[in-house]
């Protein structure tokens, strides 16, 4: 069963101190290092921050691009994970060692089945 | 759920969940024709006793519960059609269950699209042998206990689900006692089973390292079900009788399930220690009687006996293990209460110590309402006022209009009849039951007369 779990942290939000984001990033490195150890890693990546982003509308054949993400919140996706998981009590329980977990919020959404 | 859906890429295809299914699942009563008399009743007690153990089993072996609930109920038809001349048979269960599993290939058949899990159940079901292994029965129902009250459910999903799957009552009963339309509530189990399904909500008993985090989701459900009938939150009735009878089957059903859990058998002990109460607590007119003023004689004997005697047996557990739970320290107030012989003659000093350390370990605004009315009981009303004073900031209180009753009760007895007629006029106007608004009247009218 595969899972996508999205990183939302709130866009003002920022490490206190560049010993903080250090560890963070460590922080990171160690849960990619397990999940890709216990094989559950299938895919992840941190994104650019939400101001980067574009948002694409095709409306009677004419695309439409507007700057920015499509909901404005003040919590923004900040990167994402793939799991491959047994059921969703495994990836609850992954989903809650995600560092951002703590000060974000991780949405952690089933993967139709082919 | 449904509140916060973002606009989804058309690719997906996959219909809404408009399409509510008739008749699913288990069938309490409904199955049955009415007037057939004597068998008809007969009937309709096999089917509630086994449907449930039958559809835990069916779930896990089918991987579905819309296809578990599906083939019960075409095997239920079939009973109808074949026992009441056949007679009914030695086991039920085994009927049912074997009948169930061939409902379950023709539907299979039937589809077209077949999902994995259902091929394997395909392959389950077809298989010739009888493996109903009734042994791990009891071990299923277990099982779903936990998938109705994942907490990855929205709350009204759980209770709906639990009453539902577990409680094998009918989405109409449902409906009924949560006061929504009977399409708004098929519509929530709906749901429910479509997030089971897509999000692989596990058919299992929670390992031991989470089963403490669980087991408490697990026992707020029913205590919700309980609470819901013992003190409905709006409507004419004060109580449903029929939701705290469902509770208690419910709190039954767990303590068989898993023995030796010390706050499994609280609640129960908690529920019934209440429910006791239940014959007193209302007078002929449909009015609130309060505990003070309750013909003691009218409460159920029974039942307190039974109540106390759990809470014994959980304490004496705990002891063991470390701290009672909050369930115990509930029931042991309630307990208190019960076996007093009379209002004046209650031990109010130990009731007042057991509020304390409930709100010392989970200190929530109603058991703080609650710790300062044992206090004034206990100490005089002057400091259980001081008390309230004290939680008059939380904005939840400070609207509910118990905390005003209790307030103009206490300034009642202080003499300051001014504070309290203001007091009972602001209950009055947050009190949500006609029952409750109808005795908080009734006080604001004699304090006034005495003003």
């Amino acid at each position: 069963m595969k899972y996508l779990m999205m990183i939302a942290v709130d866009r003002s939000s920022r490490p206190a101190s560049l010993a903080a984001g250090e560890k963070l990033m460590a922080e990171y490195l160690a849960f990619n290092q397990r999940i890709t150890g216990s094989g559950e890693l299938v895919t992840g990546d941190r994104l650019e921050d939400a101001g980067t982003a574009t948002s694409v509308r095709v409306r009677d054949g004419k695309t439409m691009l507007t700057d920015g993400p499509f909901a404005e919140t003040t919590e923004q996706l900040g990167g994402f994970y793939i799991i491959d998981v047994p059921d969703l009590d495994r990836a609850l329980e992954l989903a809650a060692q995600i560092p951002n977990a703590r000060d974000g919020v991780v949405e952690v959404r089933p993967i139709v089945a082919g | 759920m449904t509140g916060r859906r973002r606009r989804v890429p058309a690719a997906t295809g996959v219909p809404a969940a408009t399409g509510v299914p008739a008749g699913t699942g288990v069938p309490a009563a409904t199955g049955v024709p009415a007037g057939t008399g004597g068998l008809a009743d007969e009937l309709d007690a096999v089917f509630r006793r086994e449907a449930g153990q039958a559809l835990a089993k069916l779930i896990r072996f089918l991987g579905d519960i819309d296809l578990a609930e599906d083939a019960l109920q075409d095997a239920i038809v079939a009973a109808l059609e074949s026992w009441p001349a056949g007679g009914i048979p030695d086991s039920p269960l085994a009927w049912l269950l074997t009948t169930a599993k061939r409902k379950a290939v023709d539907r299979l058949r039937r589809e077209t699209q077949r999902s994995d899990k259902q091929q394997a159940a395909l392959a389950w079901a077809a298989d010739g042998q009888q493996e109903a292994d009734m042994s791990a029965i009891e071990d299923d129902r277990l099982r779903l206990v936990f998938t109705c009250c994942h907490p990855a459910l929205a709350a009204d999903a759980q209770v709906a689900l639990t009453l539902r799957l577990i409680g094998g009552l009918s989405v109409t009963e449902i409906a009924r006692a949560f006061l929504v339309t009977e399409t708004t509530m098929a519509q929530r189990l709906v749901r429910a089973k479509r997030k089971i399904r897509s999000a692989a909500i596990p058919y299992q008993v929670p390992s031991d390292a989470i089963l403490p985090d669980r087991l408490p989701q697990v026992l707020a459900v029913i205590y919700l079900i309980f609470t819901e009938g013992y003190s409905a939150s709006a409507g004419d009735d004060l109580i449903r009788s029929d939701l705290c009878a469902e509770a208690i089957r419910l709190g039954r059903l767990l303590a068989e399930l898993m023995p030796g859990e010390p706050e499994v058998d609280g609640l129960l002990a908690l529920m019934l220690l209440h429910h006791a109460r239940g014959p007193a607590r209302v007078d002929s007119a449909g009015d609130l009687v309060l505990l003070a003023e309750q013909h003691r004689s009218r409460w159920n004997r029974g039942q307190i006996a039974e109540g106390v005697a759990l809470l014994d047996k959980a304490l004496r557990r705990s002891r063991r293990l470390g701290e009672p739970g909050p369930y115990q320290l509930q029931a042991a107030i309630a307990a208190l209460h019960d076996q007093a012989p009379t209002a004046r003659d209650t031990d109010w000093p130990q009731i007042k110590a057991l509020y304390a350390e409930l709100y010392r370990r989970w200190p929530s605004p109603v058991v703080g309402l609650n710790a300062a009315v044992a206090t004034a009981m206990a100490d005089g009303p002057a400091e259980g006022l001081a008390q309230l004073d004290v939680l008059a900031d939380n904005d939840r209180l400070r609207t509910h209009h118990l905390y005003h009753a209790a307030r103009a009760d206490l300034l009642t007895r202080m003499g300051r009849t001014c504070d309290a007629v203001a007091a009972y006029r602001r209950a009055l106007e947050l009190a949500n039951t006609t029952a409750e608004q109808r005795f908080l009247a009734k006080q604001l009218c004699g304090v006034s007369r005495d003003q």
